[in-house]
């Protein structure tokens, strides 16, 4: 195994809340302290001059499409491109074919990222078999074959009851339960947020309160039950208001929010743009600013890219009939990095968001840190960079992304994957 | 020493003493059974009637063979066969038997508080013997009393009760009579399954089987039925079998003299592995010796209290 010495970054760190130049050593996979006086022979030096030091960056919400979808995305590629986005974890939701609602598909998941060995796959079981959301997935069996949640994701679980069981049942397993939060038939065919914009074009609107009743029921079954919960991709400045409540009052929620939802509103959807088509849709610019006050106040626990690769053929139609979702491996932290410069949030708080705080929620024990003992998981992000996001760049089979042709300041420069330096070019 | 309530409806209603009582009466009862010629005469001219709303095997023959070895009239009603079909309410079936002048009423009925409720429409005394999932007194005076047999005393010991507790009428007895004589009493089962809000002395939900089978003197297995997998309460029977079955292994962690019960219907290799109960090592059996002369205790009991107040 390689010995890694990281020299001249600012290290960001979380559980200490220091963000200090020093030199990070890892040896035998794990971060270690060396003290002085020792001889440090035999380290392959990293210069991070100019550059951040994260506790490895975590993707809590990735749609990789293996299997069933392998011509949107595969394992491998999914990894590629978190890799270029600077993630060294990404935790894959179950709406694959056939769904992952079994040891034999969470089975295949960790087989296959094993032998690949690019970066940590966690794997997010069902909550209901076949996420059809009639009877409880085998929860037990998934968590003992390697789940670290479970999400009915893309769908909401409708029935109240089985929710509820799923959260009491999952609590004996001490797994995390991740809620797509949405009354499915105040949907109902909606394709954009509801609002002037989806007026002017004339197309069904998703009210914001779709998102909202969601987000209420499943945190009032969580304080009733007296369990955590997570809400997966808030988007609107209600369902930042009900979760800022129900954590005042005790209960044990967190959330997460997507790059898209403090980067763009409804406008982008002007020109009937299918690649800003996803669920829960862009909102309104009001939104916008909520989403980001939540991020700096810590309403909001989590930055998660909710990638969801659509092939281009699928995106090239009417904004009715394209799918929902955006990709996102590749431009969560440099959107992120946007709010920094832009005076919003901390390098700490990014830490938090996209590292820290996910290995928290999901009980991913010896990652989120870079303190002595800690798994060698780490991001380096050259802030000073100046970089063009073009169609080429993209290391996902699926190109659906509103932000091709942006300019980005701060790129991943190289993750280490338990101790594996992987360089990013 | 006597008891002076007309009905036995639950173990609420019960204090330590009156329990020790039930049982030291069961204990001479006991005798009975396991003589050459089982009939004494106590209970002649006593008219005992058994309704039965539910299915039952052991309960019912129990009760039946209990009223037999102590010489009462006694008459069983099923359901299916009884005016009930026709219509016939709860009330006005107790009170059309009332107006026969029975003794006592032996009640198993699927709706919680249905022994309850006879029993304000009748003068004779009402024995539980079963009602929905609310309480089986019965049951748990002859899981007191097997555990008696193989401990001598409840006080201190470590009695886990592992299994659909949130629907077991059984568990709900166990965890009052056990806990008012002093046990230390660990429930363990998914959380969709375990009361959620209990609030009784010497009664704790444990963590994971572990904790509760962990050096427990006693452990009380639970039925688990295939229908809770349909109300979201279980995934499915399989999973189920994996991760809440008593398996051997798992009993090797509790105390070496466990005293391994179960209220029965087993369901062999889903809530506990067959082979414990092919061992030998389970009172499984002797649970039912028991309940035999519990139900003669409590005939005995309740009729002389009649005798005193009538």
């Amino acid at each position: 195994m390689q010995k890694i010495l990281i020299k001249n970054g600012i290290v960001v760190d979380p559980l200490t809340k220091t963000e200090v130049k020093r030199d990070i050593y890892i040896e035998g996979g794990i971060i270690k302290d060396i003290p002085l006086k020792q001889k440090k022979t035999g380290f392959k030096t990293l210069d991070a001059e100019n550059s951040i030091v994260f506790p490895g960056l975590i993707d809590m919400h990735v749609h990789l499409r293996e299997p069933g979808y392998e011509y949107k995305e595969t394992i491998k590629s999914g990894m590629e491109a978190a890799i270029a986005g600077g993630f060294t974890s990404i935790c894959c939701m179950p709406n694959t074919n056939p769904v992952n609602d079994s040891n034999i598909v969470t089975g295949f998941l960790s087989d296959k990222a094993k032998n690949l060995n690019l970066i940590n796959l966690f794997t997010i079981g069902a909550i209901s078999k076949g996420l059809q959301g009639t009877s409880l997935a085998n929860i037990g069996e998934l968590k003992e074959s390697g789940a670290v949640a479970i999400s009915d994701d893309g769908n909401p679980v409708e029935d109240a009851a089985l929710m509820g069981r799923a959260l009491l049942y999952s609590r004996t397993f001490d797994l995390p339960v991740i809620s797509h939060s949405e009354d499915a038939k105040l949907r109902g065919k909606g394709v954009i947020n509801e609002g002037v914009i989806s007026e002017r074009l004339g197309i069904a609107g998703i009210p914001s309160i779709a998102e909202e009743i969601g987000v209420s029921r499943d945190i009032m079954l969580a304080g009733y039950y007296g369990v955590n919960i997570h809400i997966a991709h808030i988007s609107t400045s209600g369902s930042v208001d009900i979760i800022k409540r129900a954590k005042q009052s005790g209960i044990n929620v967190t959330c997460e929010t997507c790059p898209h939802y403090f980067s763009l509103s409804e406008d982008a959807l002007l020109d009937y743009n299918t690649n800003a088509k996803m669920n829960p849709p862009l909102r309104t610019k009001k939104d916008v600013d909520a989403i980001v006050k939540a991020l700096y106040d810590g309403t909001i626990d989590a930055i998660a890219s909710d990638h969801a690769p659509h092939s281009e053929d699928e995106k090239d139609a009417t904004l009715d009939a394209a799918p929902f979702g955006i990709i996102g491996l590749q431009t969560s932290l440099p959107l992120t990095l946007r709010l920094f410069y832009n005076k919003k949030i901390s390098l700490m708080q990014i830490a938090e968001l996209m590292s820290f705080n996910p290995a928290k929620i999901l009980k991913l024990s010896g990652r989120g840190s870079l303190q002595n003992g800690y798994l060698a998981d780490v991001t380096i992000v050259n802030i000073k960079k100046e970089w063009k996001f073009t169609k080429s760049m993209i290391k996902s089979l699926s190109k659906n992304s509103p932000f091709i042709g942006e300019k980005f300041k701060g790129a991943a420069t190289a993750v280490i994957v338990d101790g594996r330096l992987i360089e990013i070019n | 020493m006597s008891f002076n309530k007309k009905d036995l409806i639950s173990i609420k209603d019960l204090s330590a003493s009156d329990i020790n009582y039930f049982i030291e009466t069961a204990n001479e009862f006991k005798k009975i059974s396991l003589k050459d010629i089982k009939k004494v005469p106590t209970l002649r001219g006593k008219t005992v009637v058994n309704i039965f709303y539910e299915p039952s095997t052991r309960t019912r023959s129990s009760f039946e063979i209990a009223q037999k070895r102590m010489s009462a009239d006694s008459l069983s009603i099923s359901v299916s066969q009884s005016s009930v079909t026709k219509g016939e309410s709860l009330k006005d079936t107790i009170l059309n038997l009332e107006a026969m002048k029975p003794d006592a009423f032996v009640l198993r009925h699927s709706e919680s508080g249905a022994a309850h409720f006879v029993s304000k429409w009748t003068k004779s005394s009402v024995i539980n013997a079963g009602d929905g999932i609310n309480e089986h007194p019965t049951q748990c005076l002859l899981d007191i009393m097997t555990v008696m047999e193989e401990k001598k005393e409840i006080k201190s010991l470590k009695v886990a009760i592992i299994g659909d507790i949130y629907h077991s009428r059984v568990a709900r007895s166990d965890i009052y009579g056990f806990s008012k004589l002093g046990a230390n009493v660990y429930l363990y089962a998914p959380h969709s399954l375990l009361p959620r809000l209990i609030d009784i002395k010497n009664v704790k939900i444990a963590k994971n089987m572990k904790e509760a089978l962990k050096d427990a003197d006693v452990v009380i297995m639970l039925r688990i039925q295939k229908e809770r997998a349909s109300y979201y309460f279980i995934p499915s029977i399989e999973e189920y079998r994996n991760f809440f079955q008593l398996t051997p292994e798992l009993l090797s962690m509790a105390s070496k003299r466990v005293t391994v019960l179960h209220p029965g219907p087993v369901n062999r290799d889903i809530e506990i592995a067959g082979s414990i109960i092919n061992s030998g090592k389970t009172s499984i059996f002797k649970q039912v010796e028991n309940g035999v002369a519990v139900r003669m205790a409590c005939l005995y009991i309740l009729m002389s209290y009649q005798k005193k107040n009538n």
